[in-house]
């Protein structure tokens, strides 16, 4: 047993209302394709992933991000974790901005982990866990070289695996013990921010809950602050007290969970709510909850990116592109529409399927 | 194509077996699989990977992997025995009697062809029409399916549509003969929430419009509560329970459908905690004996150890495979809203 119990939080812990993570107007963007195929098709080669997104994370709070395919949010997830350089914008993590070169301190990859979709892929089929958590805390100096064994067990113990997972390789593991690994993993560092992306989607069905009732437990028993990314709705309304939605590359709202699925102001996340399958009443008529399929992110459109799906767009829309602004009588809950203050958009009559 | 009268099952496969050879014995992936898609009707069968439901839809349609084989049983496709038949006699069923959507369209799809001469093929092949005929009939197929601009797309490629683009390309392939049954593997598991939803209310309407019934295979309940009037669930080659969608989904009556409800977070109804099934599924090599869910069930008893229980009857078109289903109703009732 280590000296240092395994839930005290890391040293730079303060509390005096400093967001854990405050990012401002961080893009991510990457170059596609070659050079000739983008002058022979006239398409633009530079992909802009994640496109100005500001993001707060306060202290102890679980935030989701959701959206489709393609909506920037594993790229804003790997930016805030520290694997991916952002090309604009500023991470202050504890009040303290990190780097713009996207190195950053070892004190500083501490405290956010990630924990990954797939974890057939996600763990090196060639070392036991033991020894891939040994090597860890070994570079990371977690704990004094003596106490790994025992600090390695109670990492195994609080995600519900066993002492002899220790000598186990990762393909002696179902998928859902594997994810409980990964999630030893990341919290062997002590973390203080949990990046989540899509831990369960590439579990059964009859596992997901127990990963996603770990998650839970954890977060009450560390105080971990998590980031969810995920696309399942159920899933981050059930774990999170925030959510943010993204639509091609950037947050277009972000509200309360209860108030997001009760109210929600942004057309796209109207849209998104409407088209989940629900368990107790079929849906109405033929038309969908969202017309299209989502621009490409080579070609964003001109002025508001949902515009081309929107079911209440205006001239305005391909003017001007609306900012992420709190909404009336709501400051906690923030839209990126010109029209998010109007009532609910009157259902569309004759909707291409 | 023929409307057959209500209550007539289109489709009947009766104690499907199917066995894959694999290095470390004899997996049985489907284990006596009775089911009957009457004409008209969705029917979705849900369970796990694993769980042998891939297996059986594959087996209907005679595309099994190399090392698996029908073993015993009977697929009865309007009378007709397909379990039976060569592939050259399959080949004229599929198509114009029996078509299926799969899960990937990008590799169900022929990169190399043109997507309106794939749509086409079936009609000039099955129905007898010349090019012309059967290009036309592609047209207006793109057009039900809803693909926009469909003399441009009509010459495309599938790389270039989009995934919601190429599943309504593989709904028109599916639907171009008039099918009597569709067969339908995981349509939307790639496919975005609002595409999925797209793509779910096409299906639905255009099966309304021609009759046409669809078998559905898949793991999300939610999913099979929107499209299926019928459902059965799966668990380790084997249908455990059987009945009308929404009572099966709100009065489970088998202790792993019970399980599958809970243990997945409902979006609106949220509960603070989920319950999760222990342990995982079983190998389908040496399944456990008697109830093969009894190591994972808490309901279980002596009797379930020992004794395989059948899919039997239990009023209100529903059948369950546990000897104590009353179990799940009683703790329905006794634990109640927490559904």
């Amino acid at each position: 047993m280590s000296t240092q119990p395994l839930m005290a939080a890391g040293p730079g812990t303060r509390d005096d209302g400093t967001p854990l993570l405050e990012a401002t107007g961080l893009s991510v963007s990457f170059s596609v394709g070659s050079a000739l195929a983008a002058r022979l098709r006239h398409e633009p080669r530079v992909l802009h992933a994640v496109d100005g997104v500001d993001l707060r994370i306060e202290r102890g709070e679980a935030v989701a991000l959701v959206g489709e395919s393609g909506s920037g949010k594993s790229t804003l997830a790997r930016a805030l974790t520290g694997l991916l350089k952002p090309d604009q914008g500023s991470i202050l993590l504890d009040g303290k901005a990190l780097p713009a070169s996207g190195r950053r301190s070892r004190t500083d990859q501490r405290k956010v982990q990630m924990v990954f979709q797939d974890p057939y892929s996600s763990l090196n089929p060639r070392l036991t866990v033991g020894g891939m958590l040994h090597e860890l805390l070994r570079v990371h100096h977690v704990v004094p070289r003596a106490e790994i064994p025992a600090y390695t067990r109670e990492l195994l113990g609080l995600v519900g695996l066993g002492e002899e997972a220790v000598h186990a390789y990762p393909r002696q593991f179902s998928g859902g013990q594997r994810q409980r690994v990964a999630i030893a993993r990341a919290l062997a560092l002590r973390p203080e921010l949990l990046v989540a992306d899509e831990p369960v989607s590439a579990l059964d069905v009859s596992v997901q809950a127990t990963i996603l009732n770990l998650l839970q437990d954890l977060r009450a028993q560390l105080g971990l602050t998590l980031l969810l990314i995920s696309h399942n709705l159920a899933v981050v309304r059930h774990l999170c007290d925030r959510v943010a939605v993204m639509y091609l590359g950037r947050i277009i709202e972000v509200a309360p969970t209860e108030e997001l699925f009760a109210a929600p102001r942004h057309p796209y996340t109207q849209g998104l709510l409407a088209a989940i399958p629900r368990m107790t009443f079929a849906p109405e008529g033929d038309a969908p909850a969202v017309r299209g399929d989502p621009p490409s992110p080579l070609r964003i459109p001109a002025g508001c990116r949902f515009r081309t799906r929107c079911p209440i767009a205006e001239p305005i829309c391909a003017e001007q592109d609306p900012a992420l602004l709190p909404t009336a009588g709501a400051p906690a809950h923030s839209a990126a529409c010109h029209f998010a203050f109007a009532a609910t958009p009157q259902p569309r009559e004759g909707a291409t399927p | 194509m023929t409307t057959p009268g209500p209550n007539r099952s289109v489709l009947e496969v009766i104690d499907l077996h199917v066995e894959i050879a694999s290095r470390r014995g004899v997996v049985r992936a489907v284990d006596g699989v009775s089911l009957e898609v009457p004409a008209g009707q969705a029917v979705g069968v849900v369970g796990e990977s694993g769980s042998g439901k891939s297996m059986t839809l594959r087996a209907v349609l005679g595309v099994l992997p190399p090392e698996a084989k029908i073993t015993a049983g009977q697929v009865l496709l309007d009378g007709q025995d397909l379990a039976h038949l060569s592939n050259t006699q399959l080949n004229r069923v599929r198509g114009p009697k029996i078509a299926m959507i799969f899960q990937e369209p990008m590799s169900a799809l022929n990169p190399v062809m043109r997507v309106g001469a794939q749509i086409a093929e079936g009609p000039q092949v099955h129905l007898g029409m010349n090019r012309a005929k059967a290009g036309e009939r592609a047209l207006e197929l793109m057009r039900r399916v809803g693909i926009p601009d469909p003399e441009r797309r009509y010459r495309a490629y599938p790389h270039e549509f989009s995934g919601g683009m190429r599943q309504r390309v593989m709904i028109a392939i599916a639907l171009s003969c008039d099918p009597s049954v569709i067969l339908c593997d995981e349509p939307t598991t790639a496919l975005d929430v609002t595409i999925q939803d797209q793509i779910l209310r096409l299906l639905g309407r255009l099966c309304r419009e021609s009759g046409t019934s669809l078998v559905f295979v898949t793991h999300d309940l939610p999913v099979v509560a929107q499209v299926c009037d019928e459902l059965a669930v799966m668990y380790a080659g084997q249908i455990v329970e059987r009945g009308a969608v929404r009572e099966v989904l709100t009065r489970p009556s088998h202790p792993y459908t019970l399980g599958l409800v809970r243990s997945a977070p409902d979006v609106d109804h949220p509960r603070s905690s989920l319950v999760a099934i222990p342990g995982s599924p079983p190998s389908l090599i040496s399944p456990p004996s008697g109830c093969r869910f009894h190591p994972r069930c808490s309901f279980a008893e002596q009797d379930c150890v020992t004794t395989m229980p059948p899919l039997k009857p239990i009023g209100a078109g529903r059948a369950t495979a546990c000897l104590h289903y009353e179990r799940c109703l009683e703790a329905l009732d006794t634990q109640g809203a927490d559904r």
